[in-house]
């Protein structure tokens, strides 16, 4: 893993760096494998069950495998209300798996956020950071659509 | 200083006192459970609330500061209703199974509940369902007792910096336990057995055994012996009903006559001959150029902290056994052969102010009798629940003595049971040895009190001995930070890993705070002076012993029965 010894290296020195480290392990590995944890934690001198405490208190990170899309509806009180229950649906029709869960394929995994502050547009839905608004049923099918063709 | 009032009373406070140390000052009690006296104020539980004229909202008095003319009610409608909320909720989510609870009768929720006059609960339960942990021979997590307090985190981290238990989740998922949800044996835990003696209910404590002890003594085909730690009479006696330190010795031995056992020894006994072996291994350390500083190997909290954290300097370790082991393997050898008993009829059990002898009686390495040196390892605290059980009052049980060959002690042997102690036995051993002339002050106090590092430096016939003394595995930590770096010139470091010594040690009664270790420790120095014989060299039963058996301190004998190494604990733990 020489790609973890380069984040380490980039954010050893950084004050409150292993925060900084996890995400960029995350954007490599979709999520924070064991070993990553264990190797960053040791590297922080952060004894490894605070280590642990932090990676597993934040939303935005992840302790377990994620597909290579990661699909985040906004469960707050704005998107509620304009049928993000309904988007919900749709993406769980649509990949048969139920939230929290990634597709077989390692493609989808449908995760809950709090407010991604696009609220103009709601319900809203990100997919690995881009934002889509105005969701139908319809339109989650169509983008889901774009996602699945090979890029 | 500053004055309010709370509850009409007029109070006069320094400056920066919570409110709850205010009210204390004029004896008000406001309910508490996430608050402790020896660690910092965390104001999570919101039980303390109490009503602050002209502030927004009830505040917590655990960190609420006073100020002048401050006007506090801490007993009103609204706050009562408040503290009961909150309770309320922290038992919705409890599975309030007290009944068949290992703290029934002595849980701060179970009182608070009671204070508060709590009948039933007006929300939906929703209990965690999380398994117990019972991996270690030593304690019980059970997460779903758990009410997030965060005690055990900071005395855990903070005090023992050994960093076993963290917060998991968040939100209704946070638990608290090792990283991963793995078990304790699969972490740093030491079993220090800390986090019992601060958890205010049933969700960290101790491992309990005494149906082992029951079946055994009501074996006819055992002969049941005992040996109990210099720590446990203390304490012991805040488990009965009497003032710490007034539980006379030989009652106790009465007491434990009324139980069943058939022999009652001391391990006050293999203290003083802890003190004869690690006095002479010093000695020759000194004098062959052997690895300095030599480490005290008493405490089994400590072993597994250096085991696991500083395996490199195991070397420095010395290698005598602790005196509940050196007990064990005596007992089914010495005494065995003395009694003209059989060693596989004896069953021996150890009285002990902690839960980590229970996994230091069950190592691998324990075993040098030929069988397993010591078969049962019972807490205070659960000596105390089988004297509660059978219904024996300690007050009115007549004395009687110990047994012979291996129950007498010195005061040395006493003091092992608090910080400085197994220093302080060794230095009047070792003066002696060395010097050949009388001690004419006994009294090393710069041994002694809750200073977390204690440094000293003794003049032995012209050589100066640097020592130095830690207790809690954080000061032990910063010692042995230095001792790594070069950075020490120590000759001799005695180490334990409970605060306090083994008199504040994880299986001693509840509540064990630092003032009541402070007291503890008092009792303990007081049984001391009042010995007639208060140097280990000096005890008749251990010299009985040499001549007998040993044949002298570090002899072929000794290192068979008395001496062990230990193995470094996986780089994993880490």
């Amino acid at each position: 893993m020489d790609k973890l010894q380069a984040i380490v290296d980039q954010y050893q020195k950084v004050p409150g760096g292993l925060i900084e480290a996890f995400h960029a392990v995350q954007d490599e590995y979709a999520y924070i494998p064991e070993e990553a944890l264990r190797r960053l934690a040791k590297a922080f001198e952060v004894p490894l069950a605070r280590a642990y405490g932090i990676a597993s208190f934040y939303s935005y990170l992840s302790l377990k495998p994620r597909g290579q899309y990661i699909i985040r509806i906004c469960k707050s009180a704005p998107c509620h209300v304009k049928g993000a229950a309904e988007v919900v649906k749709t993406l769980e029709e649509e990949l048969a798996i139920r939230m929290g869960e990634t597709t077989p394929d390692q493609l989808f995994t449908l995760e809950f956020t709090e407010c991604v502050g696009v609220c103009a547009e709601t319900p809203v839905i990100t997919i690995n950071g881009e934002p889509y608004g105005d969701l139908t049923s319809a339109k989650v099918k169509e983008i889901l659509a774009q996602y699945r063709q090979p890029q | 200083m500053v004055n309010l009032t709370i509850d009409n009373i007029s109070v006069s406070v320094p400056s920066g006192s919570t409110i709850l140390q205010a009210a204390q000052a004029v004896g008000l009690k406001i309910p508490t459970l996430c608050y402790h006296p020896d660690q910092t104020v965390k104001a999570n539980c919101r039980v303390c609330l109490v009503e602050v004229e002209g502030a927004r909202g009830l505040q917590a008095a655990c960190s609420q500061t006073v100020v002048e003319g401050m006007v506090v009610r801490t007993s009103t409608p609204l706050v009562f209703k408040a503290r009961k909320a909150v309770v309320e909720l922290i038992l919705a989510r409890h599975p309030q199974d007290c009944l068949n609870c290992v703290r029934n009768g002595c849980c701060e929720l179970q009182d608070l509940a009671q204070e508060l006059g709590i009948r039933e609960i007006p929300y939906a339960r929703e209990i965690k369902g999380m398994p117990q942990d019972k991996s270690t021979p030593s304690l019980v997590l059970d997460p779903d007792k758990c009410i997030l307090c965060r005690r055990c985190l900071t005395v855990c981290q903070e005090v023992q910096t050994v960093n076993a238990l963290g917060l998991r989740a968040r939100g209704y998922q946070t638990s608290v336990g090792p990283a991963f949800y793995q078990q304790l044996n699969e972490s740093t835990c030491v079993m220090c057995g800390q986090c019992t003696q601060v958890c205010p209910t049933g969700a960290l404590a101790e491992r309990e055994e005494i149906d082992k002890l029951l079946d055994a003594l009501a074996d006819p085909s055992k002969i049941v012996v005992t040996q109990m730690a210099p720590a446990v009479r203390v304490a012991l006696a805040e488990e009965v009903g009497l003032p710490t330190g007034e539980l006379d010795m030989l009652t106790l031995v009465g007491g434990l006559r009324r139980l069943g056992f058939h022999r009652v020894f001391h391990t006050n006994f293999t203290a003083d001959l802890t003190i004869m072996e690690e006095g002479h291994e010093l000695l020759e350390r000194l004098n062959n150029g052997g690895t300095l500083p030599m480490l005290t190997s008493c405490s089994p909290g400590w072993i597994n902290f250096i085991e696991t954290f500083y395996p490199d300097l195991l070397d420095n370790l010395s290698t005598c056994k602790s005196p509940q082991q050196m007990f064990g393997a005596l007992v089914k050898t010495y005494w065995a052969q003395k009694a003209g008993v059989d060693p596989a009829q004896i069953y021996s059990v150890s009285i002990m102010p902690c839960t980590a002898k229970k996994y230091e009686a069950a190592r691998p390495e324990m075993q040098d009798s030929g069988y397993q040196d010591v078969d049962l390892v019972l807490t205070t605290r659960e000596i105390g629940k089988l004297f509660r059980m059978a219904g024996i009052d300690l007050k009115q049980v007549p004395p009687s003595e110990f047994d012979p060959w291996m129950g007498a002690y010195t005061g040395a042997g006493v003091i092992f049971g608090a910080t400085g102690g197994v220093m302080e036995a060794a230095l009047r051993t070792v003066y002696e040895v060395v010097t050949g002339n009388e001690l004419a002050n006994l009294d090393f106090t710069v041994c002694r009190g809750m200073t977390g590092i204690k440094e000293a430096e003794v003049d032995l016939a012209g050589t100066q001995v640097k020592v130095a003394i830690a207790h809690g595995l954080g000061n032990a930590r910063q010692l042995m930070e230095r001792i790594r770096a070069g950075e020490a010139d120590y000759h001799f470091v005695e180490i334990m890993a409970c605060p306090g010594g083994c008199i504040g040690g994880g299986g001693q009664p509840r509540q064990t705070d630092n003032a009541q270790r402070a007291i503890r420790i008092e009792a303990i120095y007081q049984e001391d002076v009042a010995l007639a014989l208060r140097k280990s060299h000096e005890n008749p039963e251990v010299k009985q012993l040499y001549t007998e058996f040993l044949g002298q301190p570090l002899g072929d004998k000794s290192h068979q029965l008395l001496h062990t190494h230990y193995q470094a604990k996986s780089k994993k733990l880490k």
